[in-house]
This record gives C-alpha cells, sequence and structure tokens, in this order.
C-alpha cells in the first residue's frame, strides 16, 4: 500500500468520523428537544441546582 | 428512560443549535476545508518526514485537543466533587466522550503513521501503551456513568491523565519529541508550522462546537428523565383520585 493511501485514510478517516459524531450528535438533540419543555430547555439556568439522583 | 415515550411535542426551538454554535459550526466547517487544502495541497513535504507530515496535520490536532478535552474531564470531575451541581457532572461526561473520539482519532493516525515510518501498525513502547490505557481508561469512565451513585470513582478514574501527559518526558520510546509544545525552537518552518498551527486552532474552533452541542443534549437527556419521572408522578396521582373518588356506586350505597 502506497504511503498516499495511507495518509488519505487517516484524513478520510477523522473527517468522516468527526462528520458523523456531529450529524449524530445534532440529531439525538433535535430529538430530545421535541421531548422536553421548551422552559426547561434554558442552558443552564439550573446549573447550581443540587444533583438529583435516584 | 427513554426518549422514544409518546410525549407530545415540546413547543420552542427544536434543537440545541444557537446563534453561537452556528457561527461555531461554519467556522469549523471553513477551516477544515483550509486545513485540508493547506496540509494536503500547499504545505510542501517534510526534509525528514516527506509525506507523512500530512498524517501529523491531522494527528497533532486530534492529540491536543483530546488531552484538552481529559484536563477539562479531571477539572470539571474535582470541581463536581466540590460543589457537587449538575453543571460540572454534565460538563465532565461531555468532555470525556468528546476526548474519546479524538483520542481514537489520534491512535488512527498514529497507526497509519507508525505503518509507513516504523513498517508498523503498533509497537509497544511506553507513549503508545500509556495513551491506549488512557483511552481505555475514559471508555470505563464513560461506561462508571451508566452506574448511578458513582460520583468519586470517577473523580478518582481522572487522576490517570497526568501519568500518560508526563510518559513521554519519562520514558525514551520510539516516539516523536514533542515538536510544536515541547521546544522553544519548533523544527517546524513556513507553511509547514502554519499548517500545523491552524489545525490546531480548527480543532479547538470544533471541540468547542460539539461541546457545546454535546452539553446541552446530556442536558436535555436529564430533562427527558425529569419529564418522564413527572408523567409517571401525574399518572399515579390521577389514578389514585379516580380511586378515592366517590361516585355513587349503582345500588345508591354513600
Amino acid at each position: 500500500m502506497k504511503d498516499s493511501a495511507y495518509i488519505a485514510a487517516a484524513w478520510i478517516g477523522s473527517f468522516g468520523a468527526v462528520g458523523l459524531y456531529a450529524a449524530a450528535l445534532i440529531a439525538r438533540g433535535r430529538r430530545l428537544s421535541k421531548v422536553v419543555p421548551q422552559d426547561r430547555r434554558r442552558w443552564m439556568s439550573e446549573g447550581s441546582a443540587p444533583r438529583r439522583r435516584p | 428512560m427513554t426518549v422514544d415515550n409518546p410525549v407530545p411535542a415540546a413547543p420552542g426551538p427544536i434543537s440545541t443549535a444557537s446563534t453561537a454554535t452556528r457561527v461555531l459550526g461554519l467556522i469549523s466547517i471553513v477551516g477544515l476545508v483550509a486545513l485540508a487544502v493547506f496540509g494536503l495541497v500547499l504545505s510542501p513535504p517534510d526534509a525528514k518526514l516527506g509525506e507523512t507530515i500530512r498524517i501529523l496535520y491531522m494527528h497533532v490536532p486530534t492529540v491536543s485537543t483530546a488531552y484538552l478535552a481529559f484536563v477539562i474531564t479531571a477539572v470539571a470531575s474535582i470541581a463536581y466533587l466540590w460543589k457537587r451541581t449538575e453543571f460540572w457532572d454534565l460538563l465532565a461526561a461531555s468532555c470525556a466522550e468528546l476526548g474519546v473520539l479524538f483520542f481514537g482519532l489520534t491512535i488512527l493516525n498514529g497507526m497509519l503513521w507508525g505503518k509507513i515510518t516504523w513498517g508498523v501498525f503498533w509497537r509497544w513502547e511506553p507513549r503508545l501503551t500509556t495513551t491506549a490505557v488512557l483511552m481505555l481508561t475514559y471508555i470505563g469512565y464513560l461506561a462508571v456513568r451508566q452506574i448511578p451513585n458513582d460520583t468519586r470513582t470517577r473523580g478518582t478514574i481522572t487522576a490517570m491523565i497526568p501519568i500518560t501527559h508526563k510518559a513521554v518526558d519519562w520514558w525514551r520510546g520510539l516516539h516523536q519529541e514533542k515538536t510544536i509544545f515541547g521546544t522553544v525552537n519548533p523544527d517546524m518552518r513556513g507553511l509547514q508550522l502554519f499548517t500545523a498551527y491552524l489545525g490546531l486552532v480548527v480543532f479547538l474552533v470544533l471541540f468547542a462546537w460539539l461541546l457545546i452541542h454535546r452539553f446541552r443534549v446530556a442536558w436535555l437527556t436529564e430533562r427527558a428523565a425529569d419529564v418522564g419521572v413527572d408523567a409517571a408522578i401525574a399518572e399515579r396521582r390521577a389514578e389514585r383520585a379516580l380511586g378515592s373518588d366517590p361516585t355513587p356506586s349503582p345500588g345508591g350505597a354513600s
């Protein structure tokens, strides 16, 4: 295998992995946003509240 | 609690995006395109490393970002043990996941670079071994997070970070000496040095963008669980109210 193939694999692998992760993250955020009421989507508004554990 | 419950769609924006994340996302995409142009086309081959320097343009930013993520995870974990607030807990978890992503890419790029340079994908030399151990540790960290009430273990696990970070100084292995941050006079010059720093900046912006989204997803996951609990409580109250409802029976009693 030529060096250029390893170089291409490194770049395509990195860009592809980051792209897939970002797409999955945004899709997950959209899915969750449909479930959570808007008043609970104010980021960090309850950030100082003690953590609730089951 | 799963998010697939048949809960009515909540009003408002249906994403974790905001103006800031859109700007960061745009900068990230433009920066990645520019990095590809400089890293694969404009930057000349290195006198020592040859064309393999093009892999290092990806390897160095990913490892730097991964270390940054793990340092933030460690700091956030300590802050959580001190403050016990949800913000620090979710920040640590979000950074750990991103750290695993970027560390995975670091190892992938390192293996490809090693195959060209050393002739093998992997060697059990100190830096590589401790790097693999650190990655496995954080995968374990993410697994441990699935166990409720285990916050102290989380803080302990993150203590592995300084060991790996200093491994390159403690042991002399096959791995490259640090060339950008580790020396006063970097070995790289001109377009090579510019491309390397461009990669670092682009990946920092990319990391910030992903971190904001990841944190918001973690936040939403917690709130979605609350919604499920609230719905269950409301349902139970409704059942109780129905059970004690003084509706007259067909026989006319009470």
